[in-house]
């Protein structure tokens, strides 16, 4: 009798049979390719061969293995449970399991830890995407496979930080990153480093890992570096035993009981097992080739001249995209007629591959006159100082000038690119609203290309396959990792690869549809639509738009090279502004392009605290190009050469001044974030009066976020609460008396709004930090409900508190009473400085003509961990930067759509209003919204209706633990230039 | 703005005969409502639609980062607006309002927004609170309307309890689930004759419908049970948490759902904790009590049924008093944590450990605001209290797949089996001494 383990995985299948001693007869490991039934039964009769005469028992396991258990009438064991058991019996002893697989991260608690006991396990919830697909997600990027990735990496110098929420978040970190000329080495190990991050982050869940852990799954197997990533950051030393492929399977084949049978029965029965179709279909994109040509014959109308001869001494001009995954160049004579053009993927390096572009027009086209050449997209600042290129444009300006050149009526443009969509409406011939994909719903293009890989088909292949498809799967709206188990769920209820490529088309439209331009109908976005962007030149994608938003638009023919085409339209415009018509582009020459070096050094700044990690380029002749700065000190020398009027500076400056003297007495611990930010002249004044010394936890950074990480319950929490933990840790670790972080269902009542709350998390995390830092066991924690709104009844109350708190304590109700008086009374002084500045800087900014920014979020958005230096960059784009709660003041409740029942909440609409009232069109508000709030799902709809219907622009930038600020740089000068226009 | 030209739902409207749509929920509690309100002359439905286009109006129509419980209830009120079987111009909604400090205050506002974007701002939504939140000239709630929905609750609590733990057992199919509509069918007689809903009719009907289920000839297997808490829509919704119900009774398990009495309870005792915990009107404290005390009493009578149950075929599990829960909590987490179910879901996932369902499933939707603090947030106490519980969160919202949500629940119930059967041995040889 043999036990057979089949273990059905996202992307592989593995299959152990054993003895009746358990001795292991046969292991295979394959990739399904998602032909899970031809596959199985496959590698169930290579077993029949080997042992033709023997009875079974046979379980399955595995995530896409449940479908397939149940039909086929076998035993299903699920597969963490499976894990357990064979870990149980190969590795006695094991504390804690790590299991990396195709698409799911696990961790199993076996052993009673220091703070926890039992049993616990831990998958990767729905929102992390980590793990195998996005270790061969990110070496896709990269150009490499993942096993160079890992041999790349054990060369690594430095580390960046790279966001480890999901996939996507992560793609936004790598590809500047790579286009900024970061070395690869670092890039492949800082990726491994944020799976461990990851996986610890999104999985302990307040558990230590520790003691003796088991490495399990391919990632784990193959990727040396990653367990050695693993090690690093637990401090242990992780064993990866034999068959660590296999425990799955194996703990299959251990479980597997019941009747013993042939293989040939099992078999017969997975052959036999026909999917159900059930799955939900869109209808068919075309209905025959007939609808198909005639479609195709449309779309070639919309083209632009090609001329490959140049007249002697003819000008051309020159417009270059460096986009995340691809580079655009095209050559332009003085009519726009196209001359050359070139698409090139990017393989993390822009610069070598515009080098030889421009070479190949020096010497295709000796007799042409550059007159102008203009960069833009992710790569603009390096392509800009690499090759001296007279102009840069943001991407959005550059699209919205290619566009017009189809359609001077163009009222909305659609970009589709490999890793983003870009959109917006023009409405009088000024961009008006602009919509990108937050982190969370990006990936499209490149999606499409990573799924088409994994299936086995090249992208061109793959989106063919879905033209004619009869029922394309209908995946929804939803972002890229979502829609990986989606596509696993069709392919369980048997939908052919035909159904499931129409289905991913369709559903990057309707994500782009429905998530990034949140459109009701077709009507919202536009009749004059113009589509562009590589990922429109697949069929497949642009036929689901036509068939969503239900009328017929323009593709150029040129979809994918409409930046660069943009770039040069906009370059010849300039140059002729500039009368430079007769004059040349200050472009490298073809002498100094043959000599063109270039060399990249990672370092480190020193200039400041931030120690921002810089990559310097150096290009021949000297030119330095550097990115990774938040400040321009690295560039320039000195911080700012203008004087920033920047308000969140300025509340930073107003909060430093309570800091903590040591008195000697008692010290009350108060941790820097929510809430507590806005609350502390109040906290500090109240219990510096009361007779404590008041000490705050440090300002947040990284180290101070990685410290707390591992307690965090809930991932998928806002980022600024997920920082609360490494401030009480932090508090804690430098030895205080007490940690005061009270819970507050209400907060002060403004007068703004129907009622006064604050955000569930906002009002309750201190009941998380409290049933999750093991460590507060040992120190006070002073965690009560405490009510500010009821200045009269709070002293008393508060008395109540301490003296539960502080038995021996010498302070009466008279100095509760006394503390409180003082405390009010310190917090409206804050209030009142935080209005006074201003109004000072608004008054500035009408004096000396400067645009403002009210830069509206919460009050704890003032912590540079947080916001990323957002203030300081629109800063640096001229502006002058407000803040919500100085000008919110200025207005009365008014209605709204919503009921308007958050303090802070109330501030937004407030301060949305103050904008709108102010008829200055220089006068915006740039809504600042922390990825996760659930809250601002409400208040972003209302803000930007306030402002919509006073005819204002609204912008939002999501912020989260992601660095890179690329996008939001492209947001404002996006802003700034369609403010120019109006 | 809509806030102050609101649609009203007038009394001509009512006189009218509107079709006033209503989103479904609890599904025994919902059926006795949509009862109640008809002998009342309001033609309320509830709408018992389902499927994908659900949650694709509520994509449609609402952000999508806003809760799924909000996305589907929206979804479903579009989806039956556009279906084309009601006159749009003799049609209204309700939803309810409850004033707390979660999304869910704004639901209202959500769909009249989108009803806005779909030009049918003429459509009006009556809200339905206890707070006086809102008010509509032809949608009154009245104190006997009142007492009746509190009833209500507690036959509905008591159903949903008794088919829970019948079920599974029945020897006869569909034997538990006769018994459901049986009494739906006499409650709904009852009421229209102003019976069978106070406190006293109470106490004598509860008894009788438990022994009616205490005599449902059964198998006495042993099967895992299972409790379910979580957000209240998710919860009970068998849109919202893809059958739920159906999938774990396929798996061979019992279900332990905590009911809606607790619920409000909760949600009235919520007033008076704020009044302790900050200060306020004793006045209101009164009043509040009053209805809460109101409720503690009905609340008895349904856990004397189950009691009585017992008596009859001693194999239920008798709910525990709202009292009891508070007392678990207490050192927990504060009673000041109100927002959404607030420490009431944390309670209730400790009394189902410590009544017999340490396996737990924490249904949420994805994001969902209070559980980061009162779900996902306690796990970790609860783990160091009770080492032997198995509690796994499941996340709902329109991308996430019945697939993954089965696959965990899998994971729990086989952890769920080895468990029972370690109990059975470590407690076999000692029946034997």
């Amino acid at each position: 009798m043999m036990r057979i383990g089949l273990d059905v995985g996202s992307t592989t299948l593995k299959c152990v049979v054993l003895n009746e001693q358990n001795e292991v007869l046969f292991k295979k490991y394959e990739r399904h390719l998602s032909r899970i039934v031809e596959k199985s039964v496959e590698m169930l009769r290579e077993v029949a061969e080997q042992f033709p005469k023997e009875k079974v028992l046979l379980s399955i396991s595995g995530s896409a293995g449940m479908g397939l258990a149940e039909r086929s009438d076998i035993q299903f064991v699920q597969e963490v449970y499976a894990t357990r058991i064979a870990v149980n019996r190969l590795v006695p002893g094991t504390d804690a399991v790590i299991e990396l697989g195709g698409e799911d991260a696990k961790i199993l608690f076996l052993t009673d830890g220091n703070n926890a006991s039992g049993l616990e396990v831990r998958m990767n919830g729905s929102c992390a995407g980590g793990t195998g697909a996005f270790i061969d997600q990110m070496a896709t990027l990269l150009n490499i496979t993942p096993d160079a990735l890992n041999t790349l990496s054990k060369e690594h110098e430095k580390i960046y930080t790279i966001a480890s929420r999901c996939g996507v978040f992560a793609k936004s970190d790598i590809q500047p990153l790579l286009n900024q000329g970061a070395q690869k080495k670092d890039v492949a190990a800082s990726i491994l480093y944020a799976v461990v991050n990851q996986t610890v982050a999104g999985l302990a869940q307040g558990r230590e890992i520790a003691g003796k852990v088991v490495y399990l799954g391919g990632p784990m197997t193959f990727l040396s570096e990653l367990r050695v990533a693993f090690d690093k950051t637990l401090g242990i030393t992780g064993i990866c035993p034999e068959n660590s492929l296999y425990f799955v399977a194996l703990g299959a084949a251990f479980a597997a009981d019941g009747n013993e049978t042939t293989l040939a029965e099992i078999i017969n029965r997975i052959a036999h097992y026909t999917a159900k179709e059930e799955y939900r279909a869109c209808p068919p994109l075309f209905k025959d080739k007939a609808d198909y040509e005639a479609f195709t014959k449309r779309h070639l109308n919309a083209g632009v001249k090609v001329r490959d001869t140049l007249e002697d001494g003819e000008p051309v001009y020159i417009g270059i995209d460096a986009g995340s995954t691809t580079v655009k160049a095209v050559v332009t004579d003085k009519d726009g007629n196209i001359v050359c053009s070139r698409y090139m993927s990017n393989s993390g390096n822009p610069v070598p591959l515009m080098r030889e572009f421009l070479l190949e027009v020096y010497t295709r086209f000796p007799q042409a006159k550059i007159c102008a050449c203009a960069a833009t997209g992710y790569g603009e600042d390096i392509i800009k100082n690499a090759f001296s290129v007279d102009y840069g444009i943001v991407e959005t300006m550059a699209h919205f000038y290619a566009a017009r050149a189809f359609n001077p009526k163009v009222d909305f443009i659609i970009d589709i690119g490999g890793q983003d969509i870009k959109c917006f409406k023009v409405e009088n011939g000024v961009i008006d609203d602009i919509f990108l994909n937050e982190a969370c719903s990006s990936g499209c293009g490149s999606f499409l290309q990573t799924f088409a890989g994994a299936l086995g088909y090249s992208i061109e292949d793959f989106a063919k396959l879905g033209l004619f498809a009869d029922r394309p799967v209908d995946l929804g709206s939803r972002c890229t990792v979502f829609m990986n188990s989606s596509v696993k769920q069709a392919q369980k209820d048997g939908a052919t690869v035909e159904n499931i490529s129409a289905g991913l088309s369709i559903s990057v439209v309707k994500n782009a549809l429905y998530k990034v331009i949140r459109a009701v109908d077709s009507k919202a976005i536009g009749r004059e639509i113009v589509v562009q962007g590589g990922t429109f030149l697949n069929d497949a994608v642009l036929r689901a738009f036509e068939q969503e938003i239900g009328h017929d638009v323009i593709r150029p023919t040129i979809a994918g090279l409409m930046g660069a085409y943009g770039a040069a339209l906009y370059a010849r415009e300039k140059a002729q502004a500039a009368g430079k018509a007769t004059e040349l582009s200050t472009l490298l020459s073809k002498e100094a392009l043959e000599e063109f070096t270039h060399s990249v050094k990672a370092i480190t700044c020193r200039g400041c605290s931030n120690s921002c990690k810089l990559t310097v380029n150096t290009f021949s002749g000297g030119r330095k190009f550097i990115s990774g700065n938040r400040c321009e000190k690295p560039v320039t020398g000195v911080k700012s050469t203008e004087a920033q009027y920047n308000m969140f500076e300025e509340k930073r400056k107003l909060l430093a001044r309570y800091t903590y003297k040591d008195t000697g007495k008692p010290v009350i611990g108060i941790p820097m974030g929510l809430n507590m930010y806005e609350l502390l002249p109040f906290w500090y004044k109240f219990f510096t009066t009361l007779g404590y010394d008041v000490k705050t936890s440090p300002a947040s950074n990284r180290q101070l976020y990685l410290k707390g990480q591992h307690t965090i319950p809930s991932d998928t929490a806002c980022f600024p609460a997920k920082l609360m933990h490494g401030h009480v840790e932090t508090l804690l670790d430098e030895g205080v008396d007490a940690v005061f972080y009270p819970c507050m269902t209400y907060n002060f009542d403004e007068n703004l709004g129907d009622n006064h709350y604050n955000c569930p998390v906002v009002a309750y995390y201190p009941e998380v930090i409290s049933s999750n830092i093991q460590k507060l066991k040992d120190t006070a924690f002073i965690g009560d409900y405490v009510g500010l709104h009821r200045r009269h009844d709070f002293p008393g109350k508060m008395y109540e508190i301490l003296r539960r708190h502080f038995p021996n304590g010498t302070f009466t109700k008279k100095d509760v009473k006394k503390a409180s008086d003082a405390a009010y009374a310190e917090y409206d002084l804050y209030m009142r400085a935080v209005r006074a500045i201003g109004d000072k800087f608004l008054a500035l900014a009408e004096e000396q003509h400067k645009p403002v920014i009210v830069l509206a979020g919460r009050p704890y958005h003032v912590d540079p961990e947080i916001n990323h230096g957002i203030d300081s960059l629109i800063c640096d784009c001229g502006a002058v930067v407000v803040t919500e709660d100085a000008v919110a003041c200025k207005e009365k409740k008014f209605p709204t759509k919503v009921l308007n029942q958050w303090t802070y909440h109330s501030r937004l609409y407030a301060a949305a209003k103050y904008v709108v009232d102010r008829a200055d069109k220089r006068v915006n508000l740039i809504q600042l919204v922390s990825f996760g709030c659930g809250v601002d799902a409400i208040t972003t709809d209302e803000v930007r209706g306030i402002l919509h219907d006073g005819g204002k622009i609204y912008t939002q930038l999501k912020i989260d633990e992601i660095t890179n600020l690329g996008a939001v740089r492209i947001r404002l000068r996006s802003l700034f230039a369609a403010l120019d226009l109006q | 703005m809509a806030f102050t030209d609101r649609v009203e739902f007038t009394k001509e409207m009512k006189k009218e005969g509107y079709t006033i749509l209503a989103p479904n929920m609890a599904p025994i509690h919902f059926r006795l409502f949509e009862n109640l309100f008809a002998s009342y002359g309001y033609n309320v439905e509830i709408l018992q639609t389902r499927g994908r286009q659900i949650v694709d109006e509520g994509l449609k129509y609402v952000h999508n980062d806003t809760c799924y419980p909000a996305l589907l209830t929206i979804g479903q009120m579009m989806d039956a607006l556009h279906s084309g079987k009601y006159d749009l111009h003799k049609t209204a909604l309700i939803i309810t309002q409850t004033g707390g400090g979660c999304r869910a205050s704004n639901y209202i506002h959500l769909l009249r927004k989108a009803l806005e974007k779909d030009g049918l701002s003429y459509i009006p939504v009556i809200s339905l609170n206890m707070s006086g939140l809102e008010k509509n000239s032809g949608f009154k709630l009245t104190l006997p309307m009142i007492r009746k929905a509190l009833g209500v609750l507690a036959y509905g609590d008591l159903l949903m309890l008794l088919h829970n733990q019948t079920r599974p057992y029945e020897k006869e199919a569909g034997a538990s689930r006769k018994l459901v509509d049986d009494w739906t069918k006499k409650l709904t007689d009852m009421f229209a004759k102003e019976k069978g809903y106070s406190a006293k009719e109470m106490e004598t009907i509860l008894p009788q419908i438990a022994e009616d289920f205490a005599n449902v000839p059964v198998t006495g297997e042993k099967k895992v049970r299972v409790g379910v808490v979580g957000e209240i829509y998710v919860k009970y919704s068998p849109i919202g948490n893809n059958d739920l119900e159906e999938f774990l009774f396929s798996q061979n398990c019992e279900t332990m759902v905590p009911g809606l009495l607790g619920f409000m309870l909760f949600k009235v005792d919520n007033r008076m904790e704020d009044i302790k915990l900050f200060g306020g009107s004793k006045a209101k404290f009164g009043v509040v009590k009053i209805l809460f005390d109101y409720l503690v009493g009905i609340e008895s009578h349904v856990i004397r049924a189950v009691e009585h149950a017992n008596t009859v075929s001693n194999r239920f599990t008798v709910p525990s008093s709202y009292a009891h829960l508070k007392k678990l909590i207490t050192g927990v987490i504060g009673y000041g944590c109100k927002m959404g179910e607030g420490w009431l879901l944390t309670a209730e996932m400790m009394e189902l450990i410590e009544s017999g369902y340490p396996n737990i499933i924490c249904a949420q939707p994805f994001g969902c605001l209070p559980n980061h603090i009162v779900g996902k947030g306690m796990i970790r106490s609860l783990k160091n209290l009770y080492p032997k519980s198995n509690i796994v969160p499941i996340d709902y919202d329109p991308g996430a797949t019945k697939v993954n949500q089965e696959n965990r629940i899998k994971l729990m119930l086989a952890v769920a089996k080895e468990n029972m059967e370690q109990a059975e041995k470590e407690n076999a040889p000692k029946a034997e001494e």
